[in-house]
């Protein structure tokens, strides 16, 4: 085994990776926020997939899908909270739970509606076909790309965050909702946005993962499992820790399917055991975020 | 949650007193139940299958219920009884009721295995946990091909006779096997009863209502916790056998994350942290499956909806919100 190989197999983990933190940040977002774990969350990743299959049918091209399919299925997003999660609050942490979990149910059975319940294979893009010499072997260039956006839009959320005076009242929200209700902001609409955001990049990691593995309905429910994986590991409800949690699961996946592959599946969850003993917070998580 | 488990654990004190009869003997109730239920469902093997699943229901209600935690990887213990019982009797050739003990005890091992991990975290954290534990089980099963069958399933579980005593009795006949079947669902119904009437059901209730209280009174939190996910594996790993004798083969979705999240819908629907609510949830989605199919073989889309109004506007679920009705 040459280190070129090993080398080469770290980035098809980072680009896999990429896709897990896309996917468990708008988890963390919402739960930080609005601290609704969202179980529907698998589902708008797997709408994603299928929403922009059905813009490229339409004859649309794939850079129009980067922008149109996390403004849809955020515009869902929008009105799953405003009609389903809304009613909720303040019933205790188990009912929006429950709740999402019934919708993803729905969300899965209507698109097996309109889609039928086989997959589809989703081709990669003309122009990110192909591979490039990155200094230890050619790589797929589709999965440079992959890494290139999250990092974008990781950047554009940490800047929308961190120094937007809206980025402001979330972060204060997270903190204290009771307060910033007191100082005049209109909590609810906040809570409206972030939810709307955090389906948005679910949907985009859907579509970015397309390409990689196709399309099917149930699409939705193993990365759900693995990016709880990821939560617990990184710390729910702190994006630091899904960012390395989500980079570390997607190499050890690609890792050990390299070393082990009979161990891939496996091997994220003793990853995850392994932390629950030495640390049950997991890596940035607050202990009274746990309860 | 805490609202409503106070209303329906706390006995109101104008309650008429057949309602203290009725819930002092709730387990022989529910069994003369069980006993004529088959006669009122439109074909036995239903009514088999709402017993199985109203049991898998009962060891989960036990956890989320009465306990306060929401496992999302129930899934695992049925499971695991499920394919233990099967390759007791396909690998090792072991009489029935030997098979159905090793699933008992394979669902508590389970229990105990993926306990020790996720009692450590609490709330949402250990819905998350068991899920994502189960999902490591169904991978173990799933490439454990020589002795699961992995995608095919296991098969040959062939059971034609039960004998008791010197009798036999024809497993093959619906009624007969729902009896035999009810037999263990009655047992675990009383079982689950002392466990609820003793001093340790009284903890675990404490535990749910006030945690630091608890904790403070002495008990162990801990310990208790995990005891609980043993006991609910035990019950679970029991549906899981009987599931295997009854299909005589134990199906990969066994394990799916769906059967994990079919039982938070049963229990929900039926009423959690009430005795008998599990077999009424049970009962009423499988009949809803059944119904709905008929027409659509989208029934999820019609069971996940109904779960979802259930969720906004019945949170006490069928048999809750008839107790809390009652106890007016």
């Amino acid at each position: 085994m040459s280190f070129d190989l090993i080398a080469l197999q770290l980035f098809t983990g980072l680009a896999l990776g990429a896709i897990y933190v896309l996917f468990a940040i708008g988890l963390s977002l919402i739960f930080g926020m609005l601290t609704v774990v969202n179980f529907a969350h698998g589902a708008f990743y797997m709408v994603g997939a299928y929403v922009g299959l059905f813009l490229l049918s339409l004859g649309g091209n794939f850079w129009l899908c980067l922008i149109a399919v996390p403004l849809i299925v955020g515009t869902v997003g929008l009105v799953v909270e405003r009609f389903l999660i809304r009613p909720l609050y303040g019933r205790g942490i188990d009912y929006p739970l429950l709740l999402t979990f019934g919708l993803s149910y729905v969300m899965v059975e209507l698109i097996r509606i309109a889609f039928g319940k086989s997959g589809y294979p989703f081709d990669t893009p003309e122009i990110l076909q192909g591979a490039v010499n990155i200094g230890v072997g050619y790589f797929p260039l589709y999965r440079l790309f992959v890494i290139g956006i999250a990092a974008a839009v990781l950047l554009g959320l940490w800047l929308f965050l961190e120094r937007t005076s809206f980025g402001l009242i979330i972060r204060a929200g997270a903190r204290d909702p009771q307060i910033v209700r007191v100082l005049g902001v209109n909590v609810s609409r906040v809570w409206l946005f972030v939810f709307g955001i955090g389906s948005g990049i679910a949907a985009l990691a859907g579509l970015l993962a397309a390409p990689l593995q196709g399309v099917i309905p149930e699409m939705g429910a193993t990365i759900l499992a693995e990016a709880f994986v990821v939560t617990v590991v990184g710390g729910m409800g702190s994006i630091g820790g899904a960012v390395i949690a989500g980079l570390l699961v997607g190499v050890v996946v690609s890792m050990t399917s390299l070393f082990a592959p009979e161990m891939a599946k496996v091997s994220i969850f003793a990853l995850m055991a392994v932390v629950l003993l030495v640390r049950p917070q997991g890596f940035f998580g607050r202990a009274g975020l746990m309860s | 949650m805490n609202e409503l488990s106070q209303t329906l654990s706390q006995p109101s004190v104008a309650s008429v007193s057949w309602f203290d009869f009725a819930k002092r003997h709730r387990a022989i109730l529910a069994s003369i139940f069980v006993l004529v239920f088959p006669l009122v469902m439109p074909f036995t093997a239903l009514a088999v299958n709402i017993l199985i699943y109203g049991l898998y229901a009962l060891g989960f209600n036990l956890l989320f219920g009465y306990l306060g935690l929401l496992s999302f990887g129930h899934a695992a213990l049925f499971g695991t009884g499920s394919y233990l019982c099967g390759i007791a009797i396909v690998h090792f050739g072991l009489p029935w009721y030997l098979a159905i003990v090793v699933g008992i005890v394979g669902g508590a091992v389970m229990a105990a295995a993926i306990g020790a991990l996720a009692i450590r975290t609490r709330g949402i954290y250990f819905a998350m946990v068991t899920m994502a534990l189960s999902q490591c089980v169904f991978y173990l099963f799933y490439q454990a091909v020589d002795w699961t069958g992995g995608e095919n399933g296991l098969r040959g579980i062939n059971v034609r006779t039960i004998d008791v005593l010197g009798f036999k009795f024809d497993f093959i006949n619906p009624l007969t096997r729902y009896y035999v079947v009810a037999v263990f669902v009655i047992m675990a119904l009383f079982m689950l009863s002392r466990i609820l009437a003793s001093p340790f059901g009284a903890v675990i209730e404490a535990i749910r209502e006030n945690e630091a209280r608890a904790r403070a009174s002495g008990y162990d939190v801990t310990r208790t916790r995990l005891i609980t996910f043993i006991l609910s594996g035990a019950f679970c790993g029991l549906a899981g056998a009987l599931m295997a004798l009854h299909l005589s083969i134990v199906p990969i979705e066994i394990l799916h994350i769906e059967t994990s999240g079919m039982v938070v819908m049963m229990s929900l629907l039926g009423g959690m942290g009430t005795f008998f609510g599990p077999f009424v949830g049970a009962a009423v989605f499988l009949l809803l499956e059944n119904l709905v199919s008929i027409w659509t073989v989208h029934w999820q889309l019609i069971v996940g909806a109904v779960f979802v109004v259930c969720v906004l506007f019945f949170p006490a679920g069928i048999w809750g919100t008839i107790l809390k009705w009652v106890n007016k």
